[in-house]
């Protein structure tokens, strides 16, 4: 039963292919996922936690909406504006989707051109996404107030099921401040880089650590994951 | 595994990642309340959540008062009861359980076991901890504000929970329940991203993921599933808000209250329940999984031997976390579902038996034939291996829809979950507390009160709980203010309840012995040395003891073998610490 195995073996150990070696990989010392820095790491897996949060939204909603014992309002008809005297359905989300995808666009081009040490245009790019944002931001209150205005609460509305409103505000509320905070961390961080913070290696406020271009990234993935999750609440609440 | 081999050779793997810059406390403030390293936050963590634990453990004791004695205690009425019962049995799953296992035994053990500095990220850490403390003094705020604390019971079912009948519904203390619990889960994200990442990616050179002690595992996959499971909650949480708050209807049906139609309608009340038992089974295996990991180390160190199928446990730990995310629905067969769902989530429910059994197979494989050192930790451990199987053995009964349908809403279930998920983490939380006390302030602590707190302790919770089965199967229901003239109720379940009440007394007692002990020995405990359970983890390697700011002075350890090397035939002493070089040196690590 003492089984004794000699861990020494003075020849260099292959490397095991295919799955074992991505296996092997990830449970080897120090870091399961190497070149993955300690920040990037985290912002993955907050967004992972972050899925969950939106997932019970939007299921949370889809169950509300099938087991309402009255109509739903008629989403195309809802969210339709009367521009020169027609009824366009969808067009003011359809402006706000187009809005948001592109300040993902934007925020990539701040990425590559942070890895670029080109200071300048990554804190133009990071400004123009922030300003996108805001947009999105802004077109979403106007949506609010539109809808506030034609009788639309929390609790009721003149068209059907209460849990329309509900959950719209809910669920557009909430991507709306993640949104918001979004477009404030981008003005912190296009600060930090318009300042030359990340290459000075200037310490934080809080948290007193140097930072690098790689915190352009991580606030990029975040953004990302928000745009990403606008599409899904697209796709559930104004095309279903 | 043939790479993990490589590992364990003499050649020292290249140092990937770079020692990062410590914090460095300026001033008293930032040294010890504001602090960044996770060993103090971990310290401010435990007595947080051992004080609000007392709080529960003081209103048990009136619980029990009221049922064991009814009519004597006129202040306790129905109203105060349910608050009673709603606060105790929060309290004792987030705020203490949850709070100590992954705040307390995570923070202090995780950087120490694994070979790091300190947590990633020293300032959320401390944020985790103020903001903790924070949803702690929210929730008791609820003790003093109008109408009281919220009675709706632990699960806070609506639409009970924020109707005027119920105590707190249309007052403050649902409300405060659902803001502490908001910033509970927020300041849990900011902890549990920190113990994940330290996990993953801070590990010191040669610990491999298959060389972390039981210990790490549990705590690891705990709080990966607390960090998916605490998401529904905040989502039920948000919406009873508005419900409370805005009179959305989430979770309100037409209700008539009083002769009056409400407001609100067409929500869903089992919506909510579906979102909180989403978030309230995998909070089982959060609380329980460090547990299973803790205890492992316990029961290995203390019979000098190598756990039994290490990566057997390390497997089950995974599947058991992984299978918890699809049996929730078990807790809600008296709801009515579908019967196809019923037979899905038993069935689910049933095989979680099997990676638990492993665990339980494996515990008692390592203590055979061990050198069982009949140590304080030694015996929480065993407690809690005989209590785990006792409350695992009703769950069987729980799990099946025909069998959980007449006895769950009796004392049976309440029986059931106290040993499982309450009186068997317990254990294992004073087993770590007398096993790493030495470790945290360099003294034993006090051996006679510790048999006299063990015995007890041990003993009665069976006493209280074991007749609870059988209160159960008589069918005495649970969450009843009291039981009154019943036919069905023999006059020796009313002498049982009074006996039960009498043993939780006596139990709460001891603990409050514990807690003197706790005090007690940090002056006048036995200087305990850095290793005095002679244990090859890499926390008891420490150059201090207890450990100084940075955890290893000027080097940081390499490990070179995995954590289980104890009496190891041609090795000079029974144990091999992990950071011990492996030239020459025998090992089991493979034989495993």
């Amino acid at each position: 039963m003492a089984q004794t195995i000699e861990t020494h073996t003075g020849e260099t150990l292959q490397r095991p292919l295919g799955l074992r070696g991505v296996a092997a990989d990830l449970s080897s010392d120090q870091r399961a996922f190497k070149n993955i820095s300690w920040g990037k790491a985290m912002m993955w897996i907050f967004l992972l936690s972050d899925t969950f949060i939106f997932g019970c939204f939007l299921v949370a909603y889809m169950t509300a909406r099938m087991s309402t014992t009255i109509a739903w309002p008629n989403p195309s008809e809802v969210f339709a504006l009367t521009i020169g005297g027609h009824e366009i359905p969808l067009i003011l989300i359809a402006i706000m989707t187009f809005v948001l995808i592109s300040s993902s666009g934007t925020m990539a081009m701040a990425v590559n051109f942070g890895y670029r040490r080109d200071r300048r245009t990554t804190a133009i790019m990071m400004l123009l996404t922030a300003v996108l944002g805001a947009t999105f931001v802004g077109m979403q209150a106007f949506e609010w107030s539109k809808l506030i205005s034609e009788g639309v609460r929390p609790w009721e509305n003149p068209w059907g099921a209460a849990q329309f409103g509900s959950t719209f505000f809910m669920i557009t509320g909430f991507h709306g401040t993640h949104v918001t905070i979004g477009v404030i961390f981008l003005l912190i961080v296009a600060r930090k880089v318009w300042r030359g913070d990340f290459d000075t290696e200037r310490r934080g406020f809080f948290t007193s650590r140097k930072g690098n271009y790689e915190v352009v990234e991580i606030t990029g993935l975040y953004w990302h994951f928000v745009d990403l999750v606008w599409v899904f609440i697209f796709a559930f609440f104004y095309l279903w | 595994m043939v790479d993990i081999r490589s590992g364990a050779s003499e050649a020292i793997p290249l140092a990937e990642v770079e020692d990062v810059e410590l914090y460095h406390p300026k001033s008293w403030w930032t040294h010890y309340v504001f602090s960044q390293d996770a060993k103090i936050i971990a310290i401010q963590y435990s007595m947080t959540a051992i004080a609000i634990g007392m709080v529960a453990l003081v209103l048990s004791w009136l619980m029990r008062l009221q049922l064991g004695f009814p009519g004597y205690f006129d202040f306790i009425d129905a109203d105060h009861y349910y608050q009673f019962i709603t606060m105790h049995g929060m309290i004792m799953v987030i705020y203490l359980l949850t709070a100590l296992f992954l705040g307390g035994f995570g923070n202090y053990l995780i950087p120490l076991m694994i070979g790091a500095r300190d947590m990633v990220f020293p300032y959320a850490n401390m944020l985790s901890y103020w903001l903790y403390l924070l949803a702690v003094l929210v929730l008791v705020s609820g003790f003093f504000l109008p109408g009281g604390p919220t009675g709706a019971g632990w699960t806070l079912y609506p639409p009970q929970a924020i109707l005027s009948g119920t105590p707190g519904g249309q007052d403050w203390g649902i409300l405060v329940m659902l803001f502490s619990l908001i910033l509970f889960i927020i300041g849990f994200t900011m902890g549990g991203l920190n113990y994940v990442v330290t996990v993953l990616q801070a590990r010191a050179r040669g610990m491999t993921l298959m060389r972390m002690p039981l210990t790490i595992w549990g705590i690891f996959t705990a709080t990966v599933m607390a960090l998916l499971a605490f998401p529904a909650l905040f989502v039920a949480c948000v919406m009873m808000l508005f419900d409370r708050l805005l009179g959305t209807s989430f979770f309100m049906p037409a209700i008539v209250e009083m002769g009056q139609q409400l407001q609100q309608s067409g929500g869903s009340p089992i919506l909510f329940q579906h979102l909180f038992w989403f978030f309230g089974h995998p909070e089982v295996y959060i609380v329980a999984l460090p547990a299973f990991g803790i205890v492992s180390d316990l029961i290995s160190t203390h019979a000098r031997k190598n756990i039994f199928g290490y990566r057997m446990m390390v497997w089950a730990i995974v599947i058991i976390g992984a299978l918890s995310f699809v049996v929730w629905a078990h807790h809600m067969y008296v709801s009515g579902m579908n019967p196809k769902f019923g037979f899905f989530f038993a069935t689910t429910t049933l095989i979680i038996a099997v990676p638990t059994a492993i665990k339980v197979y494996n515990w008692v494989l390592t203590l055979w034939r061990g050198d069982i050192h009949l140590t304080l930790p030694m015996l929480f451990a065993l407690a809690f291996i005989v209590t785990f199987v006792n409350g695992g053995l009703t769950g069987l009964f729980l799990g099946n829809v025909v069998v959980d349908v007449p006895l769950s809403d009796t004392m049976f279930v309440v029986a059931h979950f106290h040993m499982v998920m309450g009186v068997a983490p317990i254990m294992v939380v004073f087993g770590a507390i007398y096993h790493w006390y030495p470790k945290i302030t360099g003294r034993m602590l006090n051996e006679a009160m510790g048999q006299i707190h063990f015995w007890v302790t041990f003993l009665g919770a069976y006493l209280i709980f074991f007749p609870m089965h059988y209160l159960g199967l008589l069918g005495i229901p649970r969450r009843y203010h009291e039981l009154g003239e019943t036919a069905f109720i023999p006059e020796s379940a009313h002498t049982l309840n009074m006996f039960i009440s009498v043993m939780a007394l006596i139990v709460g007692a001891a603990q409050i012995l514990f807690l003197f002990n706790l005090a007690w020995s940090l002056k006048r405990g036995k200087p305990s040395g850095g290793n005095p359970w002679r244990a090859t983890t890499l926390e008891w390697q420490t150059p201090q003891t207890p450990p100084a700011h940075g955890n290893w002075g000027n080097e940081l350890p390499v490990v070179y073998r995995w954590a289980y090397d104890y009496s190891v035939p041609g090795a000079a002493e029974d144990f091999i610490p992990q950071n011990q070089p492996g030239l020459g040196m025998p090992t089991r690590e493979h034989a495993s």
